[in-house]
């Protein structure tokens, strides 16, 4: 083909219309010129030696942790700018701030970014930066499928955000019922960009779950049974298993509508007799116990803050314990609550009501054990403890929202309708990210070695959680009203405009309470408060018996665990000293090496997706070589460990004033 | 249940209905019920409602008291256990308590979505539903009219709809007479509702289909008995037939003005609806909700 009409088609492909708004031309600049202001300054003060080696490369699962987190908070600006561009559309009826594509385009983003790109991240970001620490280990149990993981997540992230500046963005909402999602209602490249980054994410993810089960399972310090870890560790425990049966029929739902997109099969298409149904099934199959993902993970941070800034032991451990358990059995049999409306029949829809209905028994029991754990305590009003303390009220309403949601002819009302959307946020916001911006303003002295400022730090709690009650309250009364979610704009006369005002303010609070978190953190970089104890809140698990942040190899002397919180009972009995190591004692130490593996797996998963995406077979084949050179790199040249002498551990140790005289 | 107590509940329910709807504006479509179905489920919004409203009471006030009581001031006389972190009895209420709570919700919940999949009719009004890009045609496979985005149905008696749709997922949804059921392609689902009073209410599709999905509603004109028999002779004598070009034209992606015909081609609504739950078709005659 003649090379300039080649070159044109391509431009068309790379840039159809939608790519082409003003706002995304601005954001797409703001963007090159950051991206080349970044790397002239990496240049200029020869860091890219620095970045390689000690993060890119890094099997380190405290700067993994770090990685993560700072992934996430991304994310969180991206999903936030997301909803208040939708906000901004609802204010008012008949609003065009955008064009009804841009917002399709926009909710879409807004959901699959904040499930996936923010609130799984946040959470393994948690979970990096402190299981090994509380458990007593080196590092995970597989260091350098962790990093394959994070990279696999980070491409992933950076394949559906590129995708509003190349080719177009999904916009068939963030769970994608097909045959919507299909090529005959979605012919651009939008749909394949959700499915492919979902995809190679969710690899990360699973990995993820593997990993964390393994770790938690095999690598507790001697004498921590199952029932002395602490109960954010039985939640990430917990958790992972959820992660490794959840996912695959999310996998499956993925990859058969690539399949029908990519290769025109016809799973669940319109015509030829597909089955829609059957992926809205496999969808909640993995949605239903992906909400208890996400909120696990946060009733395990609560369950370490409540007890911490109580002094107090938490009430109620095993039946904390077995109401996880519970829940995360429970929740693989509530799928169909998602559509009742499906047509399944009353004895289907009775069964998975009540089986619905029965998790809030768990959730009431921890609800309560949590206000027990600070009966006879002395509450501490710091930030971790006020986000904790904002969440009872918070989520006791989501649950019980969910409750009427459960209730089968009442969700025929509350279906779709912004009821729902009140409910979902109303747990999403208040159970995981009230959780996970706890356990970050909790952990964040342990994993950088400074504190956060407590009083910008509690009026960035305020904005957030007084916009949060304005823009979800008022939308339980708009689902009253009869509207329903994913409306471009709405008519005049209908009653919506005031409640919508009224969430739409709110909305802005809360993202004023995001840019006052951001400067909080960036304010206490600057002028950094330095926690030289490493156990600034007095804290009651293993990991405040470290330095923060943590040297590399995390222990130098692994502690004999004999009780649940043994650290405070190290410091109630005088034994404080157990952490620390003696010339007599000490021991090299093996630790995985740094690999590029990781990152050249996750860049040749790009490239490949790029491939299938833009339907360039011979680049997708490319990918997929380099997926399989990358293993076998990573399996034939790639195994080795470094060894830290022991002189070397003394002298860090001693540095740190952790070596007994 | 005794039938005392029943109207004992319903008394108070019916009372507290009137509280919210006197606080509320006609806007709320969802408190104004305008048939038995919709006043059904809004009878269960309102029971589960108050349960979990004195839930969510009990636990912030729980909650205020503690964050109070216990707050680490030097002076607070209230007591400190450090220690304290069983309590069998306190464990066992707790849990009492949330089943409790559960099986008031629950026992109607199972009561209701039976009687709701029972149609109290043996020969209801059949609407053939078809959601297309982006508007709703409703076909009367008896009367052998059909209309695009509005329909008249008679008062006091129930209406069967079978939904199916030839566009991505929908939702059929008209607040004031009731919940939504999907249309969904290849399948055909039904739904009864009623109207006990006239009116003109608003429906809408609650399922995202596309860019003008936000505009693809439709008006229910509930208006009684003689009224309907004169409308649909007024449709059979006055308009025009469905023809083969005007369902193509329908098929096409776009938002048009309501539409009526005459008759309509029999082959553009599915022959056999093999879909039906079972319970979906069986007629309960005089049995009410």
């Amino acid at each position: 083909m003649d090379i300039k009409l080649w070159t044109l088609h391509l431009l068309k492909v790379l840039f159809p219309p939608q790519v082409l708004l003003p706002d995304i031309v601005a954001i797409d600049i703001g963007l090159t010129v950051a991206t080349i202001v970044i790397g002239a300054y990496l240049t200029k003060t020869r860091k890219w030696g620095w970045l390689w080696h000690e993060w890119l490369t890094t099997v380190d699962h405290k700067k993994i942790g770090i990685m993560y987190l700072i992934a996430a908070l991304i994310m969180l600006f991206r999903g936030g700018v997301d909803a208040l561009m939708i906000r901004s559309q609802l204010i008012a009826p008949n609003a065009h701030f955008m064009g009804a594509q841009q917002y399709d385009e926009v909710f879409t983003t807004h959901g699959t970014v904040m499930i996936f790109f923010m609130a799984m991240p946040m959470i393994f970001a948690l979970f990096n930066a402190t299981i090994p620490l509380m458990i007593g280990a080196r590092d995970v149990a597989f260091p350098r499928l962790n990093a394959i993981s994070f990279w696999l997540f980070a491409f992933g992230a950076i394949l559906l955000n590129i995708s509003f500046s190349i080719g177009g963005s999904p916009s068939a909402g963030w769970m994608s019922y097909p045959p919507y999602s299909e090529l005959l209602y979605n012919p651009g490249v939008g749909e394949n960009y959700f499915l492919l980054s979902l995809q190679i994410a969710g690899i990360g993810t699973i990995a993820t779950g593997i990993n964390f089960l393994v770790t938690i399972l095999r690598m507790r310090a001697p004498g921590m049974s199952l029932s002395k870890m602490p109960i954010f560790v039985w939640a990430s425990l917990i958790t992972s298993s959820l992660v490794l049966f959840a996912f695959p029929p999310l996998t499956v739902a993925l990859g058969l509508t690539m399949l029908d997109r990519v290769f025109g099969a016809s799973f669940f298409t319109l015509g030829h007799q597909g089955m829609p149904m059957m992926y809205v099934n496999l969808f909640w199959i993995f949605g239903h116990p992906e909400v208890y993902i996400l909120v696990m993970p946060a009733f395990g941070v609560f369950s370490e803050v409540v007890p911490t800034f109580s002094r107090k032991a938490l009430f109620g451990y095993e039946a904390m314990v077995g109401s996880l358990l519970a829940i995360s059995f429970l929740s693989y049999g509530t799928w169909v609550h998602h559509f009742f409306e499906m047509g399944a029949g009353p004895t289907v829809n009775v069964f998975f009501g009540l089986s619905t209905m029965l998790i809030a028994i768990p959730t009431g029991v921890k609800m309560f054990n949590w206000i027990f754990t600070m009966w006879g305590g002395r509450i501490r009003l710091t930030v971790p403890m006020l986000w904790q303390l904002a969440f009872i009220p918070t989520f006791v309403v989501g649950g019980a929202t969910g409750i009427m949601l459960a209730a089968v002819p009442g969700d025929y009302q509350y279906h779709n309708s912004y009821f729902l959307i009140a409910h979902f946020h109303n747990v999403i916001l208040g159970g995981t990210v009230f959780g996970v911006l706890s356990g970050m303003y909790y952990w964040w002295p342990k994993m950088f070695g400074w504190n956060l400022n407590q009083r910008q730090g509690t009026w960035a709690f305020a904005l957030f959680v007084g916009g949060f009650w304005l823009t979800f309250m008022p939308q339980y009364f708009l689902g009253f009203e009869g509207m329903t979610r994913r409306m471009a704009t709405y008519p005049a006369g209908l009653g919506w405009t005031a409640l919508n005002v009224w969430s739409t303010v709110g909305a802005f609070v809360m993202g004023a309470g995001f840019v006052v978190m951001v400067y909080n953190i960036l304010w206490s970089r600057m002028h950094p408060d330095w926690d030289t104890t490493g156990d600034p809140w007095d804290g009651r698990t293993l990991e405040w018996s470290l330095p923060s942040p943590a040297p590399e190899y995390n222990f130098a002397r692994i502690p004999v665990v004999r009780s649940r919180d043994e650290w405070w009972s190290m410091k109630q009995e005088g034994r404080t000293d157990e952490v620390k190591t003696s010339e007599a004692t000490v021991r090299p130490i093996h630790m995985p090496r740094n690999t590029p593996m990781p990152i050249m797996l996750a860049a040749a998963f790009f490239v490949g997706a790029i491939g299938l995406i833009f339907g360039w077979f011979w680049m997708a084949i490319l990918g997929g070589v380099g997926v399989v050179a990358a293993l076998a790199y990573g399996s034939f040249a790639d195994y080795s460990e470094i060894e830290i002498d022991a002189k070397k551990v003394l002298k860090t140790e001693a540095q740190l004033g952790r070596v007994e005289s | 249940m005794s039938p005392k107590r029943r109207i004992w509940l319903s008394g108070s329910l019916v009372a507290l209905f009137g509280v919210l709807a006197a606080g509320c504006g006609s806007d709320y479509v969802v408190f104004h019920p305008a048939g038995p179905v919709a006043q059904s489920e809004l009878n269960l919004i309102v029971l589960s409602t108050i349960i979990v409203g004195v839930v969510i009471v009990l636990i912030w006030v729980l909650w205020a008291y503690v964050v109070w009581r216990f707050r680490d001031t030097p002076d607070n006389k209230a007591p400190y256990w450090p220690n304290w972190n069983h309590h069998p009895l306190l464990e066992v209420f707790v849990f009492v308590f949330a089943i409790g709570a559960l099986v008031v919700v629950a026992i109607p919940t199972v009561h209701k979505t039976y009687v709701l999949d029972r149609i109290p009719a043996r020969h209801p009004l059949v609407i053939d539903v078809t959601s297309l890009d982006y508007k709703w045609l409703f076909q009367y496979p008896k009367q052998h009219i059909a209309t695009v985005n509005y329909f008249y149905m008679p008062t006091n008696h129930p209406v069967l709809f079978e939904l199916t749709a030839r566009s991505p997922l929908s939702a059929f949804w008209a607040p004031n007479l009731g919940g939504m059921e999907y249309a969904m392609p290849n399948r055909v689902l039904p739904l009864w509702l009623e109207a006990t009073r006239t009116g003109v209410f608003r429906g809408r599709n609650a399922n995202f289909t596309g860019i003008d999905f936000w505009r693809m509603t439709f008006m229910v004109h509930a208006v009684p008995n003689p009224v309907f028999s004169r409308w649909v002779s007024h449709v059979q004598a006055k308009r025009h037939p469905m023809t083969r070009a005007a369902w193509l034209r329908l098929l096409r992606p776009t938002v048009t003005p309501p539409l009526q015909y005459s008759s309509y081609p029999s082959w553009t609504f599915p022959q056999r609806p093999t879909e039906f739950t079972v319970k979906g078709l069986q007629y309960v005659p005089t049995k009410k909700p």
